[in-house]
């Protein structure tokens, strides 16, 4: 019996919260919402028994900016929400990003706008994760495509939070958040963990916002002697407000800088038959799994057709496009939703090769059969 | 998809315990070193309207996640019937729990009064969810028994081991009687025939 | 007590720079003074002060003193400490807020914090209107009072913040005004020291807004007014209600004890703790 086997069949939503656990987050706030309530109701039973602290709050609004308190007072901090919720979060997403506080917002989408499809799966929020929150700002968004992928992205997401100091979002379909696979999970000890640099000089030479080489400042935690300043508005190195427009280009441009020094490392793609192909289909979420079905098949019968699976949304990864444009006639984008990516993609392949989307708004997912119709009828 | 893939579909009304048989088939196939994933619907129509269980079985991987062709269908109530039975192989296995499905599609299919009979015999109709499960195994193999037994001790609330162990072999009993009636019936239709 | 020199050197910050932003004579300078005296007097170490506060006049207080300060988002300062006081239970959280702030856009935050009875110390600067935006008129706005959004007065009625919290379930509520100085130092002593969430409501001016638009006369005048309408809560037990109309009651409103979050908190993790032990044995 292969009871004591490493695998186990596990839920999405169960993995996230695995995930988060593995990385060591301390500390949840949330509101319930379908489809990713289970996340709130697994960390609620299991943070106390690790020591952490879990929270229900009033709405979403106040979900997260309890993880922005938590994370300022040395927690590592997570929630999740879909979409009502997760525009509710939007004006303190945006405190997190200028703030430069490290924490994750796991986004399970549900069909929008509005109360839309609570239940039904979707790709609607892509843009939203990406420009939600008021102002210019960089922002990581990653997106899982497996139920291991749910447990390995939320490890990563709070190890990129803690250590560019930025909110991470994972932004999860509701098939990935719902459906159970088989997985087998690294024990929590073999996973890595990172934790944000602290400040190690005497607290009246700490300056909260001066930026190392790696462009990410130390972050002290409130209550270790170091008595600084977080504001939401644009500060000078030692965090207080500043109108000098030398001081506030330093703030925002900072921000930036952090992410394009960590592009490579933040940004997370995978490729599947892509050496000698001539199509691309270019997927996330949901839609790698229907992709890699279609794949099988269009192989089988002879099509020089390749995969390039995005993990992370944002930044977006152009190189991974990029190196391919030479050799690509033609690039499918199915998405759940109008086009979010397929705009991406064309304004990387700037009129290289034939773009075109296959897109799903009622509540079903794209067949791996509709896309290899489609990928038969662009190759001809 | 390769060709030992098997996709099972459990449909019924909310309440009937389908989402937690699927669930557990799905762990049995993991005892069984399976590949598996398992998917369900969410929400409102989980409660009290057509709900359904999707579990496809491999031995190697499995991409998309829901089932497209159906092998194995159970379907323990009308409107479930109705509604997700469009796409099962013509060859595929047809389950159906008479107590609710009073209109057949198929002169093929293995028809069991799951409910009542779960009802005669326990009482009430809670374990019809795990008698189902014994019926799948016995008339699919899909998974072993053993493996399936592993899984349900491992799901049900603890300190119902044993009742649920009951119900599932109720099923498996009340399924031999049944294929050899259903064996019977197709016999003496080849019989008339010559 | 502290002179104002050694209470400058002590709690302001040296590398900030000054003057600060609020307008001349405005009540909120008066407010923070009296709430460093008061935590002079308790002797609390700097490093163990959060100072949380949401968006407005009021809001603009913590970025000068030297304590571990967090300027939050409008009306959010209560949730942002919920988070940071249940991750540093050990530290005193005091939260700064607007009318505004408080009442309106993070009214519903507000009545949450109270129902939990989470150890925060919240001093709401009550000075009946929208000071940052110029003047708009707030949920504490008396009837008939004018505002640049109410120029013919408004017809809304205001909230009673200290019966609002009270009712919230708040532990502690304490109210005095922005003349009443030795009485709001005592008052948010009182607040600090008392374990569960704790509210003090300060009535002050603005003059350039509020007081201005309904020609309550200079800063010194709305100060004289203040002095008027205060009756201690043990004067006012023994007057009749129609005596009291108009009059604001000061003093320590309502003291008492209820199961503390965090505390709370700490035996639910204590007792998950023990389950999974006995699980694992
Ligand atoms: C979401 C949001 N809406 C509106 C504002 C604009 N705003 C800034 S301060 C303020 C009102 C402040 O009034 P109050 O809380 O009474 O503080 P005061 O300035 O009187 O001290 C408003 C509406 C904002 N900053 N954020
Ligand atoms: S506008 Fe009013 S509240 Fe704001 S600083 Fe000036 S006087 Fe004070
Ligand atoms: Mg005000």
């Amino acid at each position: 019996m292969s009871r004591k086997s490493s695998y186990q069949l596990m839920q999405g939503n169960e993995a996230v919260a695995e995930g988060a656990l593995a990385a060591g987050v301390n500390f949840f706030a949330g509101y319930p919402i379908t489809p990713s309530t289970e996340v709130a109701e697994i960390l609620a039973d299991r943070l106390p028994a690790n020591g952490g602290k879990f929270i229900q709050m009033e709405d979403e609004i106040g979900s997260i900016a309890a993880i922005i308190g938590a994370s300022i007072g040395g927690c590592k901090t997570l929630t999740a929400t879909s979409g009502p919720g997760f525009s509710l979060m939007q004006e303190n997403l945006g405190f997190a990003c200028l703030a430069e506080i490290p924490l994750v917002i796991v986004n399970v989408m549900r069909g929008g706008p509005s109360t839309g499809m609570p239940t039904s799966p979707s790709q609607g929020d892509v843009m939203q994760s990406r420009w939600g929150t008021h102002g210019d700002h960089p922002i990581i968004v990653l997106t899982p495509a497996t139920v291991e992928e749910a447990f390995q992205y939320t490890v990563k997401a709070v190890n990129l939070a803690e250590k560019y100091r930025n909110p991470v979002i994972l932004l999860m379909d509701e098939v990935i958040a719902h459906m159970r696979a088989r997985v087998s999970l690294p024990p929590a000890s073999m996973v890595e963990k990172v934790n944000r640099v602290q400040p190690n000089m005497p607290p009246e030479w700490y300056l909260p916002y001066e930026r190392s080489a790696t462009g990410v400042a130390p972050m002290a935690s409130f209550g270790d002697g170091y008595r600084y300043h977080v504001t939401g508005l644009v500060h000078d190195a030692k965090g207080y407000p500043t109108a000098n427009p030398n001081e506030c280009r330093d703030n925002i441009r900072g921000l930036f800088t952090k992410i394009e020094r960590g592009f490579r490392e933040i940004c997370m793609v995978d490729y599947e038959c892509m050496d000698d192909a001539e199509h691309a289909i270019v997927a996330y979420g949901s839609m790698v799994l229907s992709a890699r079905s279609a794949l099988e098949q269009l192989r089988e019968s002879g099509c020089k057709v390749g995969l390039i699976k995005l993990g992370t949304l944002w930044p977006f990864p152009r190189f991974a496009l990029e190196q391919y444009l030479p050799q690509l006639k033609t690039i499918l984008v199915p998405e759940l939703n109008m086009g979010q990516i397929y705009r991406e993609v064309l304004r990387v392949n700037a009129g290289k090769a034939v773009i075109e989307k296959l897109n799903r708004v009622n509540g079903t997912l794209i067949t791996p059969n509709e896309i290899v119709k489609t990928v038969k009828g662009l190759i001809r | 998809m390769s060709q030992t893939t098997t996709e099972i579909r459990l449909a019924g009304s909310g309440g009937q315990g389908l989402i937690t048989a699927g669930i557990i088939l799905a762990e049995a196939a993991i005892f069984d070193n399976k590949n598996v994933v398992q998917s369900q619907s969410y929400g409102p129509e989980a409660r009290g309207g057509a709900s359904r269980a999707e579990i496809i079985i491999a031995d190697g991987p499995i991409f998309f996640p829901k089932a497209t062709w159906v092998d194995i269908f159970l379907a323990m109530s009308q409107k479930a019937c109705d509604q997700y039975s469009f796409d099962i192989k013509n060859e595929g296995i047809f389950i159906v729990d008479t107590t609710y499905v009073k209109q057949i599609p198929t002169s093929s299919a293995v028809a069991i009064p799951i409910s009542s009979a779960t009802r005669e015999k326990f009482g009430k109709e809670l374990f019809s969810n795990i008698v189902a499960l014994g019926v799948i195994c016995e008339v699919c193999k899909v998974v072993s028994a053993k493996a399936l037994k592993a899984a349900i001790s491992n799901r049900v609330p603890a300190g119902t081991e044993k009742i649920n162990l009951e119900a599932f072999a109720f099923g498996q009993k009340l399924a031999k009687e049944a294929l050899k009636n259903h064996n019977g019936a197709e016999n003496e239709a080849i019989e008339a025939d010559t | 007590m502290i002179s104002n020199s050694q209470l400058v050197n002590k709690y302001f910050r040296h590398n900030k720079k000054f003057p600060h932003i609020w307008c001349p004579g405005c009540g909120i300078g008066i407010i923070l003074g009296n709430m460093l005296r008061a935590i002079d007097a308790l002797a609390l170490d700097k490093n163990d002060i959060a100072f949380v506060s949401g968006i407005g006049c009021t809001g603009r207080a913590p970025v000068y003193v030297d304590f571990n300060t967090l300027h939050t988002t409008h009306g959010r300062a209560l949730p942002f400490a919920t988070g940071l006081k249940l991750a540093r239970p050990e530290m005193k959280v005091i939260v700064a807020t607007g009318d505004g702030d408080a009442t309106a856009i993070g009214g519903n935050h507000l009545i949450h914090a109270c129902r939990r009875n989470i150890d925060i110390t919240t001093i709401i600067f009550n000075n009946y209107i929208y000071g940052m935006t110029g003047g708009q008129y707030s949920p504490t706005t008396p009837h008939g009072d004018k505002a640049y959004t109410c120029k013919l007065g408004n017809i809304e009625r205001p909230f009673n913040i200290s019966q609002l919290v009270e009712a919230a379930g708040a532990t502690f509520v304490g109210r005095t005004t922005s003349y009443h100085t030795l009485q709001l130092q005592n008052i948010i002593k009182k607040a600090i020291l008392h374990k569960g969430f704790s509210v003090v409501e300060v009535i002050t001016h603005c003059p350039t807004t509020y007081g201005r638009i309904n020609k309550k006369g200079s800063a010194v005048d709305m100060l004289r007014w203040q002095k008027e309408v205060a009756v201690d809560k043990s004067r006012a037990d023994k007057m009749d209600p129609k005596e009291l109309e108009g009059k604001i009651i000061t003093g320590v409103l309502m003291e008492r004890e209820l199961p503390e979050f965090c505390e709370q908190y700490d035996t639910i993790i204590e007792e998950a703790q023990n389950q999974q032990q006995g699980k694992s044995k």
